[in-house]
């Protein structure tokens, strides 16, 4: 087969290669890496994810030209019982190029910024020998997410969703002895296990959603089968699924209840938060949605639920946005809230819309946070050069132009005792005015930002705005619900742009931060014209909607909205006025000092400090779950456990009664009276026959002769009486 | 009848001289007793018709034998012994065995061994002489290895007799 | 008239007076003197049948018997000199060396 009639057929048979990349990457980082330099590490991990990426847009441009035609590929056999055959098949048609494009070309972008952000984070907190493993773990994640997105059954995707939670746990938790401000602490760990355990709440939701689809549809996870099977289930069971695939996608995609543990995941390093966190992982759940259509389709009930689900988490983690002083933390909770934006419209049938802003916000969702990160350690270089003066900014520059190898760790100063100071350079009280010592990111996070609030011509208006277009033609409450969630986004992010850019420093830190490498802020360039760009995707106008018609060749027949200059100018406008309002508070009379209480403090009194707290949601959780299950378990573990089954049961009953059985039974009375005395008894008959019989041989003669005689009867008898 | 008659004299005779020799304490008495024992049943070899061991029973066994046992009774100055201190149930099972041994004996000659034929003492016209010639000529011809055995025989105990008391002179 | 059943049977009375004799006294000189009585009455029997069957085997043995019963008798008391040089008696009883 050469290349021609490759072209023309399709490189379907490089699928598995989506897969491959990433793993060769990581081991050879893993079997390699220590003797590689960090650059290399880095380097290594970015070509894994850009060969994935070049074969995701192979594959793209095979479904293209034969027509959104789905190619099915299989690797290998894996489960065959009796008449079951599960198998790892790859499921090629536009939907999953679609992810396939977004997670390993944003995914590839992000690997080189980390390559950056390592370097700096690992001095930082003095780890140096852990940069490999961030590589390693980062093209897990990739592989995991390329099966999950790649599978052609929910087995595969269920399979890839476990990996992508795992490398979520390892990455949150990558500095797992320490908290966000470097201090010994159990707080990254904490948040790491959160992530898994309120995942894994997910995760059995959707798995017995799997097992109901198994059992009524046709035993079977194969897509195909699945979804032709659902035609004739009854709806009951359809609903069940349904339902419970959402409480899949409420763990993993962060939604009402479960999304608890996202902001908690900001504990990892940036670049994990926008990988993980803001691009990809997490968007598993809207995937999932959106691969299951036909069931969602068949049951409308359930659809509004998922629609009500997505409406009303946008708007609450919105409002808990305004409240956050974390940089990362206001991200973490619009991402909540972007999701809630792609939940609903998924939930309400519009699968373009839901997968056009999952695109757009993975563009400026990870521009944002790799920006963020970027401001992070911008400010802890300023703190850094302050505390240690003059010499070490000379030292810091040779650092810039030595190139990034590994060096031993650094420490003339002390570190360790200035992290003790708990400063922390991710608290916007502490920043100000880095407009002007970060110009770069500054802009970055601009265009970011405007992407983000939705302001036109930037891509994050088109998708949002095609989601609210959607919603106010199908479902009232829903509009309303994500109409106000807008606002509140725009609002907070104002209330971020004017807190960290604009101003003056709060703090010596702020004052000293110096810009990113342009290892840093290259990748980001590149994000932010995507993010600026990207609504030429699915522009809802006509002779465009390219999107759709893309992804028309999977969902079937699509429903698209042309242009609505009403709902278009309604959401501007309030996103206008948010940024107005967001100006006047903490614009115009900026915060001159770090501790100086927020502005809105006083004004929405209890409202601000709910949001502030997070709505106590937390504290609620620990103590309706978590505190009554500590006590479980503490009561299984010491009282059933312990003092029961192991001092009662084992040690007195079973160790107690076999050492009687052993000792008193067995040895006393059985061994020693019994056994004993019967085999010495047989010594003692033996003795005494032998001593009696000795008696014979008495030395006198005579008794001989008398037994000759004895004998001499007896014969004689015999032969009479014979 | 007659010889009936002088069967049992002689029998009783017999027997009695054994008992005499058994239960008699004087080791003198008893050898006095087995004496008239072999001379009584020396007559019983000339009432069975064999007058050469007859005459070799008295010469040898009652002269030389019997003679031998007086020299050494009156060398050793064994006449009395003290009664017996060990093998308590040694008499009364001996007693005991022998009387069955005598029942069992008698029976099997008596009920399972039956004979008829009478034994006749030999008349006044047996000649000796003819008896003699015979008797020589199978003990020389029949009998030649035994005899001359014997006569090793007896010259061994000769020998060892001698050696015995020579042993004792030395050592 | 006397068969040899009643001479077998004298010579059994005999054999057994002599057995006696050999079991109960403990003078070994007397026990000599029952052996050659056991002895004798065996030569009784061995006349008897020779007189049945008129063959003269039975007497020769006899007189073979008697040959070998000097002989032993000879030893016999050179040995039970000895024994009482050794031991001042001649108690039988007393001649339990062997006694295991």
């Amino acid at each position: 087969m050469h290349l021609s009639e490759t072209v023309h057929t399709g490189f379907y048979f490089l699928a598995p290669w989506l897969v491959f990349f990433p793993v060769i990457g990581l081991l050879i980082n893993a079997i390699f890496g220590k003797r590689m330099s960090e650059n290399q590490v880095g380097a290594v991990a970015s070509v894994a994810a850009g060969a994935s990426f070049i074969v995701s847009i192979l594959l793209a441009y095979s479904v293209s030209i034969n027509h959104g035609e789905v190619m099915r590929w299989q690797l290998a056999p894996w489960i065959h019982i009796g008449n079951l055959a599960l198998d790892w098949t790859f499921r090629i048609d536009s939907l999953s190029a679609t992810m396939m494009l977004v997670v390993s070309g944003v995914g590839t972008l992000i690997h080189i910024y980390a390559i950056g952000y390592m370097h700096e984070d690992v001095r930082y907190k003095q780890q140096e020998n852990r940069f490999v493993r961030f590589f390693i773990y980062l093209n897990m994640f990739l592989a995991a997410m390329m099966i999950l997105v790649s599978g052609d059954s929910y087995l595969m995707l269920f399979v890839g969703w476990e990996g992508v939670g795992l490398c979520s746990f390892l990455l949150i938790g990558f500095w797992f002895e320490m908290d966000t401000l470097a201090r010994p602490s159990w707080a990254n760990s904490d948040a790491a296990k959160k992530a898994f355990i309120v995942n894994r709440v997910g995760d059995f939701g959707f798995l017995i959603a799997g097992f109901l689809i198994f059992w009524y549809l046709g035993n079977s996870f194969q897509f195909d089968s699945v979804f032709e099977a659902a035609k004739n289930a009854p709806p009951e069971i359809i609903v069940a699924i349904t339902l419970f695939m959402l409480v899949g996608v409420a763990g993993k995609s962060a939604q009402i209840p479960l999304y608890v543990w996202l902001p908690d995941a900001m504990a990892g390093p940036t670049p994990v938060s926008a990988l993980i966190h803001a691009a990809t992982m997490v968007t598993a759940g809207v995937y999932l949605i959106t691969r299951s259509f036909p069931l969602y389709d068949l049951v409308h009930e359930a659809q509004n639920i998922v629609a009500l689900v997505g409406a009303v988490t946008a708007l609450f983690a919105a409002t808990i946005a305004v409240g956050q002083y974390d940089i990362k933390r206001v991200l973490a909770y619009s991402t909540i809230s972007q999701l809630g934006f792609m939940v609903a419209a998924v939930g309400m049938g519009a699968y373009v819309a839901g997968f056009f802003h999952l695109i757009t916000h993975a563009f400026f969702k990870a521009l944002l946070f790799l920006s963020a990160g970027s401001v992070i350690l911008g400010v802890e270089r300023g703190h850094h050069h302050l505390a240690h003066g003059h010499h070490h900014d000379e030292h810091g520059k040779k650092k810039k132009k030595e190139g990034r190898k590994k060096e031993k760790p650094h420490d003339p100063h002390g570190h360790a005792d200035d992290h003790a100071e708990a400063f922390d350079p991710g608290d916007m009280r502490n920043m100000g005015g880095m407009r002007k010592t970060m110009p770069v990111t500054f802009w970055l996070y601009l265009i970011g930002t405007i992407a983000l609030a939705g302001l036109p011509p930037f891509a994050g208006f088109w998708s949002k705005d095609e989601i609210l277009l959607d919603a106010s033609l199908h479902n009232q409450t829903v509009y309303w619900l994500l109409t106000i969630a807008a606002f509140f986004t725009a609002f907070y992010m104002g209330r971020q742009i004017w807190m960290v850019f604009f101003g003056e420093a709060r703090t010596d830190a702020a004052k000293h931060a110096e810009e990113s490498p342009k290892v840093m802020t290259l990748p980001l360039v590149a994000l932010a014209i995507l993010s600026v760009a990207g609504g030429a995707l699915n522009l809802p106008f006509k002779g465009f909607h390219q999107l759709g018609h893309w992804l028309e060749y999977t969902l079937g027949h699509v429903e698209t909205l042309s242009f609505n200059a009403g709902v278009a100018g309604i959401s501007t406008a309030l996103a206008l006025i948010a940024i107005l309002i967001s100006w006047l508070i903490y614009g115009r009379n900026p915060l001159k000092k770090a501790n100086q209480p927020d502005p809105l403090k006083k004004p929405l009194g209890f409202i601000f400090t709910g949001m502030e707290n997070k709505w106590y949601v937390d504290k609620i959780y620990n103590a309706l779950i978590r505190q009554p299950f500590k006590k479980l378990a503490a009561f299984l573990a010491d009282v059933i456990d312990w003092r029961f089954w192991h001092d009662f049961v084992h040690d007195t009953v079973i160790v107690g009664s076999y050492n009687w059985i052993g000792q008193i039974a067995l040895n006393k009375y059985a061994d020693q009276k019994g056994i004993d005395r019967f085999f010495n008894s047989w010594a003692d008959v033996s003795y005494w026959i032998s001593a009696n019989v000795r008696k014979i041989q008495n030395g006198f003669v005579r008794s001989y002769a008398l037994s000759v005689l004895l004998g001499v009867v007896l014969i004689l008898g015999y032969l009479i009486f014979k | 009848m007659t010889d009936l008659i002088v069967f049992l004299v002689l029998s009783l005779v017999a027997i009695a001289s054994a008992l005499g020799m058994l239960f008699s304490r004087n080791a003198v008495y008893s050898a006095l007793f087995l004496v008239l024992n072999f001379v009584v049943v020396a007559v019983f070899y000339l009432l069975l018709g064999a007058p050469f061991i007859a005459m070799a029973q008295i010469t040898v066994y009652a002269g030389a034998i019997m003679v031998l046992f007086l020299f050494v009774i009156m060398l050793l100055g064994a006449e009395n012994l003290p009664p017996s201190q060990s093998l308590p149930w040694q008499r009364p099972l001996a007693i005991l065995l022998s009387v069955v041994l005598a029942v069992q004996s008698i029976y099997l000659v008596f009920a399972r061994a039956r004979s008829n034929t009478p034994i006749l003492p030999p008349g006044a016209s047996a000649n000796t002489v003819e008896h003699l010639q015979q008797m020589a000529l199978e003990l020389f011809n029949k009998f030649l290895l035994p005899f001359e055995v014997t006569s090793v025989l007896l010259l061994v105990a000769m020998i060892g007799a001698i050696v015995l008391n020579k042993r004792e002179k030395t050592g | 008239m006397v068969t040899v059943d009643y001479y077998v049977a004298l010579s059994a009375i005999l054999f057994i007076i002599g057995a006696l004799g050999v079991l109960v006294r403990r003078n070994p000189l007397i026990i000599f003197m029952s052996i050659e009585l056991m002895l004798n009455a065996a030569n009784l029997a061995f006349v008897a049948f020779a007189s049945v069957y008129e063959s003269f085997s039975g007497q020769i043995f006899v007189f073979f018997v008697i040959a070998v019963a000097a002989a032993e008798v000879a030893v016999g008391l050179a040995l039970i000199v000895e024994i009482f040089k050794a031991k001042k008696n001649i108690n039988i009883d007393e001649m339990n060396s062997l006694k295991g």
